[in-house]
């Protein structure tokens, strides 16, 4: 698009203090993770290492990232068989009744985050009859993480079309054979853009997973909530959370990579 | 279901539609011309044939386990939350009581303090939307269509890493930082300027911020699918830089900027954490909710406050849904 | 061999459930229940290890060193008894009520202000401390107290106690204030950097307050508070509102609080003043002439516990004096017995055992419909009446 230098600088300024004020309190977080003070308090008094030790050997912390990988991963995995099922009904069919499963799609994760706890919580403890457990923890973000599969599989299938599918179908390969090999290669990085953010958002859920997680399922999220409540925890989690922002590079980098190439190689 | 990919068959010429297959593996005239080998009739080849001959089929298939898990799961614990609303409890022993009643509904509908409450929230939410947008909108267009293919990769790295800095440390870093004694102060002090402190405007700053990132992302993706061809047939026809954005780039990205302002708003909507850690002494509908279901225990007063945010949301949905932004989410 | 009383009692609870259910307009509803839940038959005989038991309390109450390997009283009941611990925390009173609600768990330690709903919701069994050779040590004066037992019999077995001390900045209050009207008649000299606990219980702190400032009101119980008492006290919070910079509930909100000088008074537990102290920051905590609230916390076995041994072993072990010692000290409050405090040496911070310090103690305790003063002749505000009051009171 021609922009004129002016305004082609003003927005990378723009962009870029925008950037600066959404790195700031990642800074913060940073900072005191190195911090003596064991309430985060500003500024720091002093600077350490401990934190960073004791992180490291604080099996719960390590057990609660365990927890919150194995959840958002099962989660993710559910969310995008579910997702892709339903985006392929959406896109390919009309039917009756279309517009109310695409509400019912969405609605999990336009309604306030309490009050799919609270129902879930409900719906499990008085009306199933189960306990709360892990595997209520999966199923409850497995139901709002269809919505980010879907709608990046969604807008896939709507740009690619069916004709490759057809020609496939022509050339007498099966309705597996064409997924397989033409469908899923282009629906890739979809898959993997959808995947990615349902993983964020399953791996940082905090209010659902408060209402639906059993006795002794400690989530990430779950145990920084508990360490607020505990003497001399703070800065632990402040480490926790710098390791997570950098160890988060690798995965986003590597989707980026993917789809990167996906775009080149068209 | 191992399957030849390779065979090609009975390539009749037709362009488009559906191969109309031959009812499955009974033929045996005609075979191809040039003789290319007739796939062989496996099951799955029968049932990929059916498949495709019955898309109805196809659909249930599709829409079954979705639809199971959703009804299921979902549905069923929502009306179930909202018939609770129309229950009561024992205030001493907290069972619930299955008797039919208003009275949870009236209190949630002329209490003074439920009213007071919801214009609170929806002002917040408003507001955190408003921001989000008016910050999302720039720092998606540059990366979009301005930035280089290298930069515009790592600008969306760059946007979406916070996302995996906990919230809950997140807030607490603002928290640190709005404080009296923060960075904040000492930033604005030598201007003359002060911290908000704890209050309605530090939540507003920290939902914000917390949902930045998710409101990029679907503008990022909207404004990524406006062509710039457009853009450069608008130039051509004289069409200036802000008049194209406006009547041209806005257009198209609506939908994605509504489908952006969902999560900011209905995320800020149920929110009770974080105006619990930096709202000060206030409290928003979430904090109803939570403290009525976890703290006294009342479900059936909870799912009537909850009433409220699910009215809002089905309002907003309603209201957006011919923009086509839900298919943006 | 107790297993055939304990099914049998679970239908009679069931049965009185349904009963209460069917029988809607039965005002004794609390009576009823009360009745499966209340009368002795508590555990006579301790059987074998069941081989787990699950905990649910307050956060830093059952450390089993996943958080902080140095921090660790649960490995050494484990390697003892053969009892696996599994542990969930709670953050307000009231949420464990819920939980327990779920009968999930075997064991809970809850405060006063929620083990009379325990009881009367059927929730935890009557205990028999003749199976806990520890209950002989614990402080006489916090044991069979209205949060603790019903008619002579006890529920559980007390943990460790403290007061709701009033905490105040030091550059602030050149004098260190002896009352508690700096947070409430005077609260506006501060506006804005005043704080509170947040939760409704908080409201007894202001009928203390009325106790002793408007005798004519006739409080004789914060807990017990009828309809015209209720009010001077709700009243007296709203304008208390206008001061409040903020409440808090988790205490690194409250310690960051008082560090940066966002709040100058209010409420406070002993251990933020002495994490505050280690900190160097400028504050100090008084016990008013008032009086203050202050909790309680016992050690309860839920009524339908799966792993009713290992419970019992548990309850034990932790009112042992060392274990006691260590788990009162991590959390910060006083430990329930004398014998603890030698394996403590901050036991006189937390004026473990000065009866004198305790009577002034208001101990968290359920507000009921029937007062618990013995009041006959009026009904008291329930708690379900409190916490609306409280969101009120926010507004």
């Amino acid at each position: 698009m021609r922009l004129s230098r002016l305004s082609r600088t003003t927005l990378a300024v723009v962009a870029g203090l925008i950037l600066v004020i959404v790195y700031v309190p990642l800074g913060v977080v940073l900072v005191n993770s190195f911090s003596t003070s064991t309430s985060l308090s500003w500024p720091p008094p002093g600077f350490t290492f401990e934190w960073w030790q004791r992180a490291f050997q604080s099996a719960g912390a390590m057990e609660a990232v365990g927890t919150s990988v194995f959840v958002a991963i099962i989660a993710t995995a559910i969310a995008l068989v579910l997702g892709t099922l339903i985006s392929f009904a959406l896109q390919r069919f009309d039917f009756f009744g279309r517009h109310t499963v695409n509400l019912l799609v969405i609605l999990p994760i336009a309604l306030p985050g309490i009050i799919t706890g609270i129902a879930l919580n409900n719906f499990f403890r008085t009306i199933m009859g189960v306990p709360l457990s892990i595997w209520t923890v999966i199923i409850a973000h497995a139901t709002f993480c269809i919505v980010t599969v879907f709608n990046n599989v969604i807008a896939r299938l709507r740009r690619t079309g069916t004709k490759l599918e057809e020609a496939s179908a022509d050339l007498g390969a099966g309705v597996w054979t064409t997924f397989r090999l033409v469908t899923f290669p282009q629906l890739r990085s979809a898959l993997l853009a959808g995947g990615l953010l349902a993983f964020a958002l399953s791996f940082d859920e905090i209010i659902v997973t408060t209402f639906t997680a059993g006795s002794g399922v400690t989530t990430l999220p779950i145990f920084i909530l508990n360490n607020m409540f505990r003497p001399n925890q703070a800065p632990i989690v402040s480490v926790i959370a710098v390791v997570l922002v950098l160890v988060s590079i690798i995965p986003i980098w590597l989707a980026q990579r993917l789809s990167g190439d996906e775009q080149q190689r068209r | 279901m191992t399957m030849n990919a390779t065979a090609p068959a009975s390539a009749r010429g037709e362009a488009s539609g559906p191969p109309d297959p031959d009812p499955a593996g009974s033929a045996t005239g005609g075979a191809p011309k040039r003789g290319i080998p007739r796939p062989k009739s496996t099951p799955a080849r029968r049932g990929s044939v059916f498949l495709s001959a019955h898309p109805r089929v196809r659909l249930g298939f599709l829409l079954a386990a979705p639809l199971f898990w959703l009804g299921l799961v979902y549905v069923v614990a929502l009306a179930a939350l909202l018939v609770t609303a129309f229950w009561s409890v024992n205030s001493f022993t907290g069972e619930i009581t299955t008797e039919w009643t208003l009275d949870n509904v009236i209190t949630v509908l002329t209490g003074s303090l439920y009213q007071t409450v919801t214009f609170r929230t929806i002002g917040v939410a408003l507001l955190v939307t408003i921001i989000d947008v008016a910050l999302a909108l720039p720092i998606a267009f540059y990366m979009a269509k301005v930035a280089s293919p290298r930069a515009r990769r790592i600008l969306v790295i760059a946007v979406l890493m916070p996302l995996w800095a906990s919230y809950l440390v997140k807030a607490y870093a603002w928290r640190s930082v709005l404080s009296q004694d923060g960075i904040l102060e000492w930033v604005l002090a030598p201007f003359g300027l002060h911290t908000p402190g704890y209050g309605l405007p530090a939540t507003v700053i920290t939902l914000s911020y917390l949902w930045l990132p998710y409101v990029i992302l679907p503008i990022f993706a909207g404004l990524e699918r406006v062509p710039d061809s457009l853009l450069e047939a608008s130039a051509d026809l004289g069409g200036k830089t802000w008049p194209t954005i406006r009547h041209v780039v806005f257009p198209m990205a609506l939908p994605a900027i509504i489908a952006g302002t969902i999560f900011s708003f209905s995320l800020s909507l149920g929110d009770y954490i974080t105006v619990n850690i930096v709202g000060g002494a206030s409290q928003m509908l979430g904090n109803l909710v939570y403290t009525n279901v976890g703290a006294a225990n009342n479900l059936p007063l909870a799912s009537a406050i909850a009433l409220i945010p699910i009215a809002i949301i089905f309002g907003y949905l309603a209201l957006v849904r011919r923009t086509g932004a839900l298919d943006n989410l | 061999m107790m297993r055939t009383p304990r099914t049998a009692r679970r239908g009679a609870t069931v049965g009185v459930a349904i009963g209460s259910i069917a029988l809607l307009t039965l005002t004794a509803c609390g009576t009823t229940s009360g009745d499966s839940a209340s009368t002795g038959d508590a555990l006579t005989e301790l059987g074998e290890a069941e081989g787990q038991v699950s905990i649910l309390a307050w956060p830093g109450y059952v450390e089993d060193g996943s958080n902080d390997p140095t921090v660790d009283w649960v490995t050494p009941f484990e390697d003892e008894t053969g009892c696996e611990v599994t542990s969930k925390t709670y953050g307000t009173s009231d949420e464990a009520v819920n939980l327990m609600k779920t009968g999930e768990y075997d064991v809970v330690a809850a405060s006063g202000d929620a083990t009379l709903r325990l009881i009367a919701g059927g929730d935890v069994a009557a205990v028999n401390t003749d199976l806990i050779p520890n209950y002989e040590g614990v402080f006489d004066f916090l044991k069979e107290k209205e949060w603790n037992s019903v008619d002579g019999q006890s529920y559980g077995v007390p943990h460790g106690y403290g007061a709701n001390l009033l905490m105040y900045n030091t550059e602030t209050f050149a004098e260190a204030p002896t009352s508690w009207d700096v947070v409430f008649d005077k609260a506006s000299e501060n506006a804005g950097k005043v704080t509170a606990y947040d939760s409704p219980i908080y409201i007894a702190d202001a009928a203390v307050y009325l106790m002793a400032h408007q005798p004519e009101l006739g409080i004789e119980n914060p807990y017990a508070l009828d309809e015209e008492q209720f009010q001077a006290a709700v009243d007296l919070l709203k304008v208390q509102r206008e001061s409040v910079g903020e409440y808090w509930s988790d205490y690194l909100k409250e310690i960051q609080a008082f560090e940066t000088g966002d709040s100058v008074v209010g409420t406070t537990w002993q251990v933020i003043q002495n994490v505050l102290a280690g900190s160097g920051a400028s504050t100090d905590v008084v016990l008013p002439e008032e009086g203050a609230t202050g909790w309680s916390d016992t050690w309860m076995v839920a009524s339908d516990a799966a792993n009713v041994n290992c419970a019992y072993m548990w309850l034990d072990y932790i009112a042992s004096p060392e274990a006691n010692a260590t788990a009162t000290s991590y959390f910060g409050e006083a430990p329930s017995s004398q014998e603890a405090c030698e394996y403590r040496e901050d036991c006189e911070a937390y004026h473990a055992g000065d009866e004198e310090y305790a009577s002034q103690i208001w101990y968290w305790t359920t507000p009921i419909a029937e007062c618990v003063d013995g009041r006959t002749d009026v009904e008291c505000v329930d708690y379900a009446q409190w916490t609306a009051a409280w969101q009120e009171i926010k507004g």
